[in-house]
């Protein structure tokens, strides 16, 4: 199997970078490092098995009700993923909320189903499925460690900057509350995707 | 085969449907009891939490046994009726003998339903500890109701003036004083005020039974 199907979505056709999609819960679910990634990896799950679905029943589905299916199925993945983490991992997803239910408008799950799965047999859809997944995840963590060690001062909920240090405590720095905030999120994306630019060529339009 | 075909359509969409239906309706039974049982956990622990209790429910190495076992030894749930309504109370019952009541709290904030837990000392007047939670309130503003920082304050005020419920108030900009006031969240200030709402509409509830209490207790 061609080894670029997976490395591709990660690195060249990123889709939060590259293709500029699934940004909204990229800036939602980014204020710290673990709800990233419970969130990358569920939406890693979804995109890998509909994709694998998709691809296994694509030549029953009749066209006209084509992205029906394609939505019944990535819903159904959804709300199991959802459910799991109600009963395994209830903190985060009381963390993350709204955005699990929300996985299912992500654009990388329908642009995937769409782009790859139908027309390409099921192992390499699951694998573009899971790529691609990753490639969102590896931003979310970038954002999230950016995010979470200059705007709470923890990485994964542990203290990273000296209790000292804190102007509280009679020091001089202070958490940077902006990177809290949706914005924050923006600018980095803004500042990888510029990174990411600068060294490929390739991406910059004509 | 035509895939195109009405009929085929047709059959083909209720077949799928009813596999996921099956799919899921599984997953939900399976899963019901610990979902259940995690809700039920996240409650005790805020009870828990409105007497200064189950600080360590975090380095537990099993976090629910730990709480279960906190809140067996501690508290006792009863309630009260008033009128045709059934209100909760819970009772906690420290070593050393110390009796708090705890009163559930529930009103609406900016954005969706905010509730909590507000413990108070045996004479039902001195705070002794309070905890709130919310559903979906500004990350940063509003949401900091749930944070000790909030919370906190409220330790050691009153309810009661003498004879009259006045409940705390939430007031603006660092002017709290006395017994019956606390600093509201800059930028909070919607959410702040709901939780002063709440606590007057939900410690009201229970006015009549805390005045008998009292009275019962002097004579």
């Amino acid at each position: 199997m061609d080894k670029k199907i997976f490395i591709e979505p990660i690195f060249i056709k990123n889709p939060i970078t590259v293709l500029v999609l699934g940004i909204c819960s990229a800036l939602a679910v980014t204020t710290k490092l673990e709800p990233a990634i419970v969130m990358a990896l569920s939406v890693t799950i979804v995109t890998g098995f509909s994709s694998f679905i998709i691809s296994l029943i694509r030549n029953t589905i009749p066209n006209r009700i084509r992205i029906i299916v394609q939505l019944v199925v990535v819903a159904m993945l959804v709300i199991l993923v959802d459910q799991i983490l109600q009963a395994y991992a209830y903190e985060v997803s009381k963390q993350l909320s709204v955005f699990v239910g929300l996985i299912i408008t992500n654009c990388i799950i329908m642009g995937r189903i769409e782009a790859f799965a139908l027309g390409n047999k099921p192992i390499p859809s699951l694998v573009d499925g899971l790529a691609n997944g990753f490639g969102y995840g590896l931003i979310l963590v970038a954002l999230a460690f950016v995010r979470e060690l200059t705007g709470s001062g923890t990485l994964y909920g542990i203290q990273i900057i000296p209790l000292s240090w804190y102007a509280s405590n009679g020091g001089f720095y202070i958490n940077n509350g902006f990177m809290i905030l949706p914005p924050a999120a923006l600018i980095l994306v803004g500042l990888i995707i510029w990174v990411q630019r600068s060294f490929s060529k390739e991406l910059i339009e004509k | 085969m035509d895939t195109n075909k009405n009929l085929y359509t047709i059959i083909y969409s209720t077949v799928l449907v009813i596999v996921v239906a099956v799919v899921l309706a599984l997953a939900s039974y399976l899963l019901k009891d610990r979902q259940q049982r995690n809700v039920a956990i996240e409650t005790k622990l805020m009870i828990l939490r409105s007497v200064h209790l189950g600080r360590n429910a975090d380095k537990a190495k099993d976090k629910a046994t730990y709480i279960e076992q906190e809140y067996a030894k501690y508290i006792t749930d009863s309630s009260i009726t008033e009128g045709d309504k059934n209100l909760p109370i819970y009772i906690c019952r420290l070593e050393n003998q110390e009796k708090f009541y705890i009163v559930k709290l529930h009103g609406a904030g900016l954005w969706g339903p905010i509730w909590g837990y507000i413990s108070l000392k045996s004479d039902l007047s001195t705070v002794y500890g309070a905890v709130f939670a919310h559903k979906g309130e500004t990350p940063g503003l509003g949401a900091e109701i749930a944070t000790p920082g909030f919370s906190d304050q409220f330790a050691d005020k009153k309810i009661f003036e003498g004879e009259n419920f006045v409940s705390i108030q939430v007031v603006k900009g660092g002017a709290a004083k006395g017994d019956h006031q606390v600093d509201a969240i800059s930028g909070g200030t919607i959410t702040s005020k709901a939780v002063e709402a709440m606590l007057k509409s939900s410690i009201g509830e229970y006015l009549n039974f805390f005045k008998t209490k009292v009275n019962s207790t002097k004579n």
